[in-house]
């Protein structure tokens, strides 16, 4: 039976079935060899950001103009109503008159879920607080299958901060659809949450948790490094006992294998040394070039057009 | 004179009978089955004798019977309770009650940033997640934040 994910919402990664997650990647495949495709053809998608954000954004407004689509929405809330206090459920009824798909990131957790239970237009999640970025997930899946030619029984290893991290979590989630192998590398202040861990456990797949990086690179095929958020912890103290716990440098993937790639959701700050960015494994660029192609899949795919 | 003999809450003609209750939990379901709103006879007692549990609190509400998925609503607050209906003076059924699968509006989320605590008129909304040691977690619709038992907070 042929895939459809029309007028489906995407808000949590789990949403979409493995074989859903898999259509959407060669939906993606097929736009990076043809990114110029005026599906959309006028249709107009809410891009609604309460809170800034540089890479979703930008990436989900060229993914729309390159299906050929009209963005309408704002990147921050000043100057809009919801400042004047207008609820979110009325924010988004009226949005939802106007466009034929939402794209919204807020900061306040679980207001996609809500948005889409609100909206008659399907909602894609674009990030809800330290909840959810599905699409950031998406992207994640479509560069190592790409790099890797493959998702099934790969070595993963996830390095930094496990426990704010919300790509990190969709992404422990989404593997453990393809028997992946994982090695946690945190320090111990920011370990992978135990529900986070229950779905490893669920499935009854191999982790290792370690405190050195140095200690997992050799037998990993990603090393996906994330930054240690400043803006998620409550204690600023905490925050400066931990913000230098990991920094790769291009010497350390001496010891890596030839196939091993560097993902990174970026922003970066100090975790991957700019010496790595000429490495041949260092893949954080054109992931996040993948974002794009992921997008321009999922848009196509809900709205019915692919 | 003859002493006065303690005054005991007189049984019911109809109505439900909310027995077993801990005792400092009656408040807590009188509320969570709306009985601070009925305009019939609703009679309550606490920290009652129990030879089963020490003390206890029950509550009787007359001509007011309660469907199933309502009375389980309590159970996460009284797991004990047990539910006896009366009919003429009679009890015609006696139950326990069970924690159900979904809990709806009767909870808040632990999270402060879940979208139920920061806007207005989101309902509540959570899966009951119960661990082998028989523990209780709510998982939220919405943040899928998990609320465990000593975080319960009631609407």
């Amino acid at each position: 039976m042929s895939i459809s994910l029309k007028n489906r919402s995407l808000i949590s990664i789990s949403d979409y079935t493995p074989e859903e997650i898999c259509h959407v990647l060669d939906i993606a495949e097929d736009f990076e060899k043809n990114p110029h495709q005026n599906l959309l053809n006028g249709r107009i998608i809410a891009s609604l950001f309460f809170e800034p954000s540089t890479r979703t954004r930008l990436s989900f407004e060229t993914a729309i103009q390159l299906l050929g689509g009209n963005v309408i929405g704002f990147s921050s809330t000043a100057g809009t109503s919801i400042q004047k206090g207008e609820s979110l459920a009325d924010t988004i009824t009226m949005v939802a008159s106007y466009a034929d798909l939402i794209v919204m990131r807020n900061p306040i957790e679980g207001s996609a879920r809500f948005a889409s239970e609100v909206s008659k237009v399907p909602v894609i999640n674009a990030g809800d607080g330290a909840n959810q970025h599905p699409t950031q997930c998406m992207l994640d899946l479509y560069s190592i299958r790409k790099t890797q030619g493959t998702l099934e029984n790969l070595e993963i290893t996830l390095v930094g901060d496990l426990k704010y991290g919300r790509t990190v979590h969709s992404l422990v989630e989404a593997m453990c659809n393809f028997n992946a192998k994982f090695n946690l590398v945190s320090p111990v202040e920011l370990k992978l949450p135990s529900v986070v861990k229950q779905h490893i456990k669920d499935r009854n797949l191999e982790y290792h948790q370690y405190t050195e990086l140095e200690d997992a690179i050799p037998h990993s095929d990603i090393i996906y490094m994330t930054r240690i958020q400043r803006e998620r912890f409550p204690d600023p103290e905490e925050y400066e006992k931990v913000k230098n716990s990991y920094v790769l440098r291009n010497a350390m993937l001496d010891a890596s294998k030839p196939n091993c790639r560097v993902l990174h959701p970026l922003p970066r700050v100090n975790e991957i040394h700019v010496d790595v960015d000429a490495n041949p494994k260092a893949y954080y660029f054109q992931q996040a070039q993948n974002g794009v192609y992921a997008r321009q899949a999922l848009i196509a795919s809900i709205l019915g057009l692919k | 004179m003859e002493k006065r003999k303690e005054l005991t809450v007189s049984a019911i003609e109809n109505g439900t009978v909310i027995d077993h209750i801990p005792a400092d939990k009656v408040f807590q379901v009188v509320k969570i089955l709306g009985l601070d709103k009925v305009t019939t006879p609703v009679y309550f007692g606490t920290n009652v004798e129990s030879k089963k549990y020490g003390t206890k609190g029950f509550i009787k509400a007359s001509n007011k019977y309660f469907a199933p998925e309502e009375v389980n609503k309590i159970a996460l607050v009284a797991p004990t309770a047990s539910i006896i209906e009366i009919k003429d003076f009679e009890v015609i059924r006696k139950q326990t009650v069970s924690i159900p699968d979904r809990i709806e509006n009767i909870v808040k989320c632990f999270n402060p940033n879940c979208v139920t605590n920061k806007e207005h008129d989101v309902p509540t909304k959570f899966v009951v997640i119960k661990d082998a040691e028989g523990n209780i977690k709510l998982h939220c619709h919405y943040c899928e934040k998990n609320t465990t038992q000593d975080k319960l907070e009631f609407i």
